[in-house]
This record gives C-alpha cells, structure tokens and sequence, in this order.
C-alpha cells in the first residue's frame, strides 16, 4: 500500500485511490519503424531493480496521470511529478544522486 | 491429571460461573477462563487429533501459537472451524467441538495412520500417487480429500456482520505489554498520536504472570497505573482483543479487533479491520517459546514451560499434579517455583546444560526440587498421556538412567521474539549466537517513501529476553537414534518430525524453502509459530552448515489467520459493490425484467410476460420488433464528447477508420485497436460541430476508453488542444426500432424525421412530443432505428411516453438477447463475443474501417507486424447447422490429424450463436482458417456428450444483406 503524492491536487495518495500505468518516458514508435524499435516499444521493459521511473493515475482522485521516481527495492519515493515531460526533471534526477550518489540515469 | 487449584488465579472470576459444552457434554468454567484452562480444568487434556497420523493432542501452549488445540466453535450461522482454545475466551453458551476425528476424539479410526507412518514419510504425496496415472483421480484423490482438511467448513450463511475502520497516527504500537505501554508513554509524552494495539483481553504480557518489578511497582499495579494515565490522554486511542495483524508498505497496518467473538451479541460486528496508516510503527509482540525434540513430545501432558506457568497463575489450573521441568536455560525455572509455591510437586528438573549456576541448584534444592544438570528426556511414557519420564545424558545415544513417575512435562527450547511485523515488509534479522535467537537487526529495517526504517522493536520481541545463559539443544539427547528421531515432533499441527526433516535434507531440499514445502513443516494454520527454528536449526545440522546460512522461511501476513468476514468487512450482500441504474430501470423492473448484468448495469436480457418462459420472451421481442415496433433502453452505451481545435486530429489517432472528415450532423461506425493492434472497443461517432465530436462506446468500454483517451491525451500528445468528458449518466438513450418506428414517433408531434429530412446515419437535435431530443438514425438490428438521447432526468417520462404511443402498434420492450440475436442476424460483431484481445480487425473482415488515408493510428504499425499479416489467421465466417440446430458456443471444429498434444487438429471456433426466430433455425459466427474461401463448405463441432454437429460455411449477414430494411 504505497503512498504517492499527487503533484497536480497535492494529495499524498494511498495506493487505493491511484492506478499503475507502468514504464514512463517510454518513445512512442509508429508507422515506418523497425521491427526491432516497434517490438522493444511494445514489449522490451527492463523491470529494473532499483531506481524506476513509472507512471500512476490518480483514478479516484483529479483523475491526473503523473510519474513517479521510485526504487523498486526498498519503496523509497524520490518523487513525484508531471506527466508532459520526456525525461525525468532535473530536480528528481538531483533527489535520487543525494540519495543513491551510484546511480546515474543511464544505468 | 489436571485440575483447578482450590485458590489463586488473576484473571478467572469464581464468583461468575459460565455454563458450555464440549463434544455435547455440558461443562463448567468461570469467566476469565479460556476455553483451554475451562478444559484442563475439568481433566480434558485430550483436545483434537493431528493432520496425518490423528495422533491424541493435548493444549500445549497458552497462547496464539498453539497447534494443536483447534475447535469448532460455534453453531449455524456462528460455526466457525480451526479456532485456538487458548485464544477463544469462554461465554455462557459457548458450543465447542474437536476436530479431525472419527467416530469420536476419544476412539478414532484414523489413527491407524500411525501405525503406517514408517509409509508416510516426508513427501510421501510425491512418492506414492505416480502410478498407475488413472489412480490418481478415481482412488487416491477421493480418499485423500475424504481425510484431509482439520476443522469442517460452516455450512450456512454468516449470521454476524463485520466491518472496516480507517485510522491515523504517528505512531502505532503492537503489543500491550510492559515494553509496549512504556513506547506509547514515551511517544505520548512527546504529543504524538498514538494507537495502542494488544491481541489478547488484558494487558501487560507476561510480566504479571512472572512477578517482575517495573519501575518499583508489581507488574499489575504498574500496567494499570499507565493505563490509566494513557486513557486519559486525548491523543492515545487503546484497543484490546485488537491484533496487529500485517504490516505493509509504507507503513499501512491492519489491525484485527474481535469485538464480540468473548460475549457474542446481534446489534454491533462482530470483527472489525482496522486499516491504519502509521508515521511510526513499534513493534512490542514479545516472544514464543520453543518446544524441546525429545522423543514422545507430542503426548497430551507435554506442555510448553511458560505455558504451564500461565495456567496455573491466570486461570488457577494446575496441568498435572507431579510436573516434570525440562530445560536449555534458566527461564524455565520460574514454572517450577510457581508449581512448588502452588503446593504442587515438581520431582525434578531436566536442565541439558553441561553445567548450571550453582545458586540456581540450591535454591531449588532448597524448595525441595532437585536439578539434574546436563541431562535430557530420552523418552515420554504413557498412551494417551503422560505418565512418567525416561531420562539419561544429553550427550548420550539415549542409554536410560533413570525413570521418573509424572503426569505432565514442562519444557521450554528457550525464547524466540516474535519478528514477523518486522519482517513482513523487508526488516531482516539476525543470529544472536549467545542467546540462540533471530532477533531483528536494527541496522536493516523495513524502509518507507522516505527511505528510513518505519518499525522500530522493543522489549522481548528485540531479543531483550531474561533466560540466562541458554544451551542450543536442539534434539535431545544429542546422539538418538533414527528410532528415537522418528518420534520427535517438531511441527505438532502438521506431524513434521525431526527425521522429516532430515530426510529432506538427505533426498537433497537444501534450501529452508524447499525443505518447508517438501515436508509441510511450518505449513500449518498455526504457520510454525512453535516449530521453524527448531525445524531449521535440525536442517542446518543435517546439512553441516550454521543456522543463519539457512536462514528463516518468509514470515507472511497475517500473524494468525483472520476471518473471512473481517476481509470482507460491510462489502456483502446488497451492498457489496454499487450497482448503476438507468433512468428506466425501476420500470424494467415493474414490467418483468429479467436482469443481466453488465459491467456495474443491471440490463434487461428479457421482459417476460406472466406465465412466459425467458426463450419465449426473446422470440417474441424479436419477432415483434422485426415487424412491428420495439423499443430498447440503450443508455448504458457510454457516450464521451471529445472537443477542441486538435479533436478530429485526436480522433483520427484513436480511431482506425477518418472521424476528422466526418460532416456535422452525421454519424460513422468506429473501431478502436490497442497499440498491439487488437480490437478493443467499437461503436457510433456523431459530429456535433467544427470541433465536438461524440464517442459512443460500449456499455462495458465507457470508462475504460474515456481512461484510453487521457491517458494519450496526458502523457503523449499533451500538447494537443482537445478535451474530453464522459456524459454517459448525463442522458438516457432509447432506440425504437422496427418498420413502425417513423410512423409511430411521428403520432407524437415535433421534428421532421422522414428520410429526407433524417437520413440513415445521421443526426438532429429537436423536440419530439414535449421532450428535447437528439435523434440519432443508427441500426444495430438492422431495422429502421431512431436512437434517441434526453437528459436522465427525463428519461423515464420519455420511455413511458414511447410506450403510450407504441400500443396501436403493439410495441414492445426488448432486452439485451433480443439485441444480440438481431446483430447477429445482421453479421454485426459483438466486442466481447467476436473478440477476445486477440482478434484483429482484419480477423472480423472490417478492413474497410481501417484507413488507408490516415499515415498513423493506434495499432496500425501492430498490423504489419508478421503474425498479424499472416494468410492462416482465422478469419470471421457465418455458420449454419446442416440440421438447422443451434451450434454449441464455443465450440471447436476440427481436421483431420492431431497436434503435438494428441488433441484433434483445430481449424475455427464458433463466437456467437442463437437460435433465430427470424430464420427459424439455429444461426452462428465463427473464425476459421481460411474461412471466406471456404464458402459451402461443411465443418465438424465435437459437442461436449461425444456427438458432432455439422455446419456450412456462409456469409455472416443472414439477414437483409443489402440493408434495406433500415435505410428506409
């Protein structure tokens, strides 16, 4: 029962109230792409161990999508935050290096 | 024997006599008593029967770990099986019955098993059932199932109710004990909000019961001091018979109150969940202590130490009148000075250790007992119960030194904490080599959102435990022999002994997860509170290795089974999930409604007339609607406005098939496929104006595609204007159908709806009658169709108003079936029925919805992929029984040859099927490999009894195929 801070209502959502949406940030592939891009597009998710960026909707709330910076080891929350961006914000990216000083966003 | 004691006991009222019975026989207890002390009081040692071998079982602990004394508790709607005597506190009434016996607890026949056990060894079920393979099914499993299972399932309704409470904190204690009371003083003190949870009637723990001192004052006198002063603290909410039941992420707990399971009563729940979200949770669950494996353990009279000593001092029952101590450390000399104090004889103690405190020894030889050091059991007497004991050295193979009269044993393995709270969500442990316990390991605690530890330990459950210094002994004596091993229990419930466990390790289960499940140890109701580290520590020695190398098995939630009922909580019944109405459905209900639900809608499948039969009414609606006039209430279908300078660009995405060059006031046929390129959803869009469209989806889709539609519009193309909203509750919806309907609604006055004016699909807003309406001239019977919106609020007066005018005409309400067998009539496909999630619109023949013109939409790049574009994909056929009989749904045809399963090759299943009243035959649709090229052909359908159906293959629109019924 994971608690989520919504960032558009404020609300520190319970896991009851939100709905997974899984990977963020994934590129969106189309007509004219590879088999190999279209296929790692629809299926290829690393399930990492770790720091994992996803998204969540807050269903019985604004109704919102937003994503989330989450390890998926230990629950910690980086944090939380719009879902109209491509790549994680600077601000998240410097909340998990303070807390995991290993971690770069390419591993 | 066991009885009570003339005097004494600190939580039993003698003054207040309670009156139940056990197996039929009315007995006596007092209140305070639980059901185990009334038992023991009145000499019934013997209380249940064992899984496997239905070996005779005594009480052997006090508490919630107890394995063996499991009831029925209870009668009718208040039966309840497996309940733990120790924990169930006696009422007036109180009905109770052991398990797993026949025909009595007494005499039971099933304890012929243990006269095979030497046949039943560890993964017997494995070894035993292989061959021959048919044995299985017809002789093994009968008779496995015939014996298996301890308590019986309740057989009527439950007549009580239960419900769910939310709640706050900062912090959350578990456990009521003195390390428990002094945490919430603490954090009460500091102006937090504190919840106080403790499983059992009374608090304070064991410390009243073992006399200590807190703070100069009598354990008793301390607990109801701090009480008292908690109680009166705003910010502290107390609860007892309230178990700290699961700890979960982010520091959820659910606590598990049993309100009137010790009084029961009508007018409140009997259980109620507490779902409590906590800053901070300490856990103060103290600690279990640990059996000893000496050969006869088992026997009713064996008893844990701490667990005797609870008796006697709470509930004034003495276990036996000559009580043997046997022990690995100094906290089991406290039972034998309660005894003596009791005026009961206690003729020795057993203390394995190679050598003990001297002052200890003379102390008790002082009290008359005496102490024989390094010393072990090497064998209970006695049949059903206790009668004496054998002992020689630890160290020894079991030679006997000497012999012992008793009639019960007093034995304690030393304490284990209890850390499954800690555990639960990813607190780890560690070996305390010194005092022979997991203990938890402050430096690895579970983490929450913030990343820092949110349970916290103290007292015994932290591993401060007051045993001395403890001798490991974990098989006693050390060198016994296999005979002597195979009659050392180590899990009571499930009857694992140490030689199962050692031939786990043998047969090679090395890991304690393995072993747990190959030999059931730990796998019981009781989940091996009382057995896993001794089940592990006999693991880690067979295969050489240290206890913490093996480690513990996972300690899941819950910490004792909760009811059912509480998991439930108010959701049962009427109100077990909300159930959406439309605006007509009180009248569906007056006239007949035969209800289908669908979704959270309840829809008429039919409307019976009385003394009609539900295949009648079907029939009837149909035939009537294709004649005359029918009338369907349609305002389940979702209904979403999509809006916005980008909207028709939006649409063109969602939408196989061009909904941006769709004209105002016209309406289009729709597919939507996933990004994977399955169909998902299907329905009619009208364009209101230069950038409204709506989206009508099916009365299952309309959340799930409006959720669809954010989801693309909030996390890919956010940039784009458009905005969506579901009216689906908005409006109700009404299609009246049939060569009647113009003719019909133009009796009521209003809008110009002739063919010219309203063309087939397209749209008007205008007045019909005195009702606002938008007319939409869309068909899914194939009839001349006018679907027609009116806000909600209205919609019960239109349909009754639809229906007034219908009479001339022999109107009739149809229901959901008549629709289907109409569509299907028609060829038109059923998201659900003709798709599964793996069907491509290309599968259906609708490749003329899907645009040629558009460079992208959803699931479009999914088409190409090789699987999708592969020539043997089933595609969509009619099928028509050569007998005119109805094809079984679902069915399978078949070719000749079998596949690598030995089944019969499969060329196409049936997806729809009916009887048609129209066609006066039985009509099907169906996928078929190569199916459009096979028209005329005739296909196998094995039925289910062994017989075979032949049907042709045809085109799938049975009905008016140039449509000109409805574009009229």
């Amino acid at each position: 029962m994971l608690t989520l801070k919504c960032p558009y209502c404020g609300v520190q959502a319970c896991e009851t109230e939100l709905s997974p949406g899984y990977e963020a940030h994934l590129k969106r592939f189309g007509p004219g792409s590879s088999d190999d891009d279209f296929e790692t597009y629809l299926f290829t998710r690393p399930n990492v161990k770790g720091v994992h960026f996803e998204r969540w909707r807050h269903a019985y709330g604004c109704g919102k999508w937003f994503l989330a910076a989450r390890c998926t080891t230990t629950l910690e929350v980086f944090g939380t935050y719009s879902a109209q961006t491509p790549a994680p914000p600077a601000e998240i990216i410097e909340a998990i290096k303070s807390k995991r000083p290993d971690w770069s966003p390419e591993t | 024997m066991s009885f009570r004691l003339p005097s004494g006991g600190r939580l039993i009222d003698r003054t207040s006599e309670l009156k139940f019975t056990f197996n039929g026989r009315i007995m006596r207890g007092f209140a305070g008593d639980t059901l185990a002390s009334a038992l023991l009081a009145r000499d019934q040692m013997l209380m249940g029967r064992s899984f496997k071998y239905h070996r005779p079982r005594g009480v052997v602990a006090s508490g919630a770990e107890e394995p063996n004394a499991l009831m029925n508790i209870g009668e009718g709607g208040r039966f309840e099986p497996n309940q733990r005597a120790t924990t169930a506190e006696l009422f007036d009434g109180m009905a109770a019955r052991s398990q797993n016996h026949w025909p009595s607890l007494e005499f039971d026949v099933g304890a012929i098993n243990a006269k095979f056990a030497r046949f039943l060894p560890a993964g017997f079920y494995y070894k035993t059932f292989l061959y021959p393979r048919h044995f299985w099914k017809y002789v093994f499993e009968p008779i496995i199932r015939q014996s298996a299972g301890l308590g019986a399932a309740p057989k009527e309704a439950d007549a009580d109710t239960y419900e769910h409470f939310y709640a706050f904190c900062d912090v959350l204690v578990v456990g009521g004990g003195i390390a428990g009371l002094m945490a919430a003083r603490d954090a009460a003190a500091d102006g937090k909000r504190v919840i106080v949870l403790e499983q059992n009637g009374h608090w304070g723990g064991r410390a009243p019961v073992d006399g200590a001192v807190v703070e100069g004052k009598p354990a008793d006198e301390w607990v109801s001091v701090t009480l008292q002063a908690l109680e009166a603290n705003d910010n502290v909410t107390l609860r007892d018979r309230c178990m700290g039941a699961g700890v979960y992420d982010h520091g959820y707990v659910l606590g598990y109150e049993r309100i009137t399971d010790h009084a029961p009563a009508n007018d409140v729940p009997r259980h109620r969940l507490w779902r409590i979200r906590a800053g901070h949770v300490v856990t103060a669950t103290g600690a279990l202590e640990r059996p000893l494996s000496f050969a006869g353990n088992d026997l009713p009279g064996v008893m844990l130490a701490s667990a005797v000593r609870d008796y006697v001092v709470n509930h004034a029952v003495a276990p036996g009148k000559r009580t043997v101590v046997v022990t690995n450390n100094d906290d089991a000399y406290r039972t034998a000075e309660v005894m003596v104090n009791a005026g009961l004889s206690v003729p020795a103690i057993i203390d394995a250790r190679p050598s003990v405190d001297e002052a200890l020894i003379s102390k008790f030889s002082d009290l008359g007992v005496e102490v024989k050091v390094a010393s072990a059991i090497a064998k209970v007497k006695g049949k059903d119960r206790v009668t004496g004991v054998a002992i020689c050295a630890q160290d020894s193979n079991g030679s006997v030194s000497t012999t012992i009269e008793c009639d019960a044993v007093a034995m304690s393995g030393g304490w284990s904490p209890v850390v499954h709270l800690w555990s639960h969500c990813g607190g780890k442990l560690t070996w305390d080599e010194d005092q022979a316990m997991f203990r938890p390991d402050p430096n690895r605690p579970p983490t929450n959102q913030t990343g820092e530890g949110f349970v916290s330990v103290v007292g015994w459950a932290n591993g401060e435990i007051d045993q001395g210094d403890i001798a490991p002994v974990w098989i006693m004596p050390q060198g016994a022999s296999i005979e002597t091993r195979n009659k050392m229990w180590l899990d009571f419930q499930n009857d694992v002994k140490v030689s199962d466990v050692q031939l786990a390790a043998q047969e090679g289960f090395e890991s304690v997860e393995h072993a747990k499940r190959y030999t059931t140890l730990g796998m019981a109701t009781d989940q091996g509170k009382l057995s896993n580290i001794n089940g592990l520590a006999v693991l880690a020695d067979a295969l050489d290795t240290g206890i913490p190398q093996v480690g513990t098995t996972t300690f899941r939630p819950p910490y004792t089974p909760i009811s059912m009922g509480a998991i439930a909580g108010e959701a049962r019944g009427e109100i077990f999930q909300p159930l959406r109405r439309t605006p007509m459905h009180a009248w569906h209900e007056k006239n007949g409604a035969h209800w289908e639900p669908v979704g959270h809608w309840r829809r008429p499948y039919c409307f019976q007339q009385p003394g009609e039969s539900v295949e009648d009414a079907v029939n009837r609606e149909i035939t009537n609607t294709r004649t005359s006039l029918g009338l369907l209430d349609a305002s389940t279908l979702g209904k979403i406005v999509v809006k916005g300078p980008d909207a028709g660009k939006f649409l063109d995405m969602l939408y196989t098939n061009m909904m941006s060059n769709l004209k105002p006031g016209k309406c289009r046929y729709g597919l939507m496929c996933s990004e994977n390129g399955f169909l998902m959803d299907d329905g009619v869009v009208a364009r209101i104006d230069e950038d409204t469209w709506l989206c009508h989806t099916t009365t299952g889709g309309a959340d799930r595609i409006h959720a669809w539609m954010e989801d693309w519009l909030q996390c890919e193309w956010w940039d784009w204007k458009v905005w969506t909203l579901n009216l689906t509750e908005q409006f109700a919806q009404v299609a009246v159908v049939g060569p009647n309907a113009r003719t019909m609604l133009e009796t009521l006055g209003g809008m110009d709806l002739s063919a010219q004016a309203l063309p087939f699909m397209g749209w008007a807003d205008g007045k019909i009658g005195d009702f606002n309406v938008r007319v939409y001239r869309i068909s899914f019977s194939g009839e001349l169709s006018y679907e027609i919106s009116v806000p909600a609020s209205e919609g019960l007066a239109f349909w009754e108003a639809l229906m007034e005018a219908g009479e001339p005409f022999g109107i009739t309400p149809y229901g959901t079936e008549a629709l289907h067998v109409m569509r299907a009539e028609k060829g038109f496909i059923m998201i659900g029925d003709e798709t599964d999630g793996t069907v491509i619109p290309q599968d259906l023949g609708l490749n003329w919805a899907l645009s040629k013109k558009k460079e992208d939409f959803l699931g479009n790049r999914a088409h190409s992929r090789s699987h999708m574009a592969d020539p043997t994909r089933w595609k969509l056929v009619g099928l028509e029984t050569v007998d005119g009989s109805v094809l079984p749904d679902g069915a399978y045809a078949v070719a000749d040859g079998h596949n690598e399963n030995g089944q019969r090759n499969m060329i196409g299943r049936v997806t729809s099927t009916y009887y048609s009243p129209t066609l006066d035959r039985g009509i099907a649709m169906g996928l078929v490999l190569h199916g459009p090229d096979r028209m005329g052909e005739v296909l196998a359908f094995p039925r289910v009894d062994g017989t075979v159906a032949y049907a042709r293959i045809v085109s799938p629109v049975f009905y008016d195929p140039e449509g000109e019924k409805q574009n009229v």
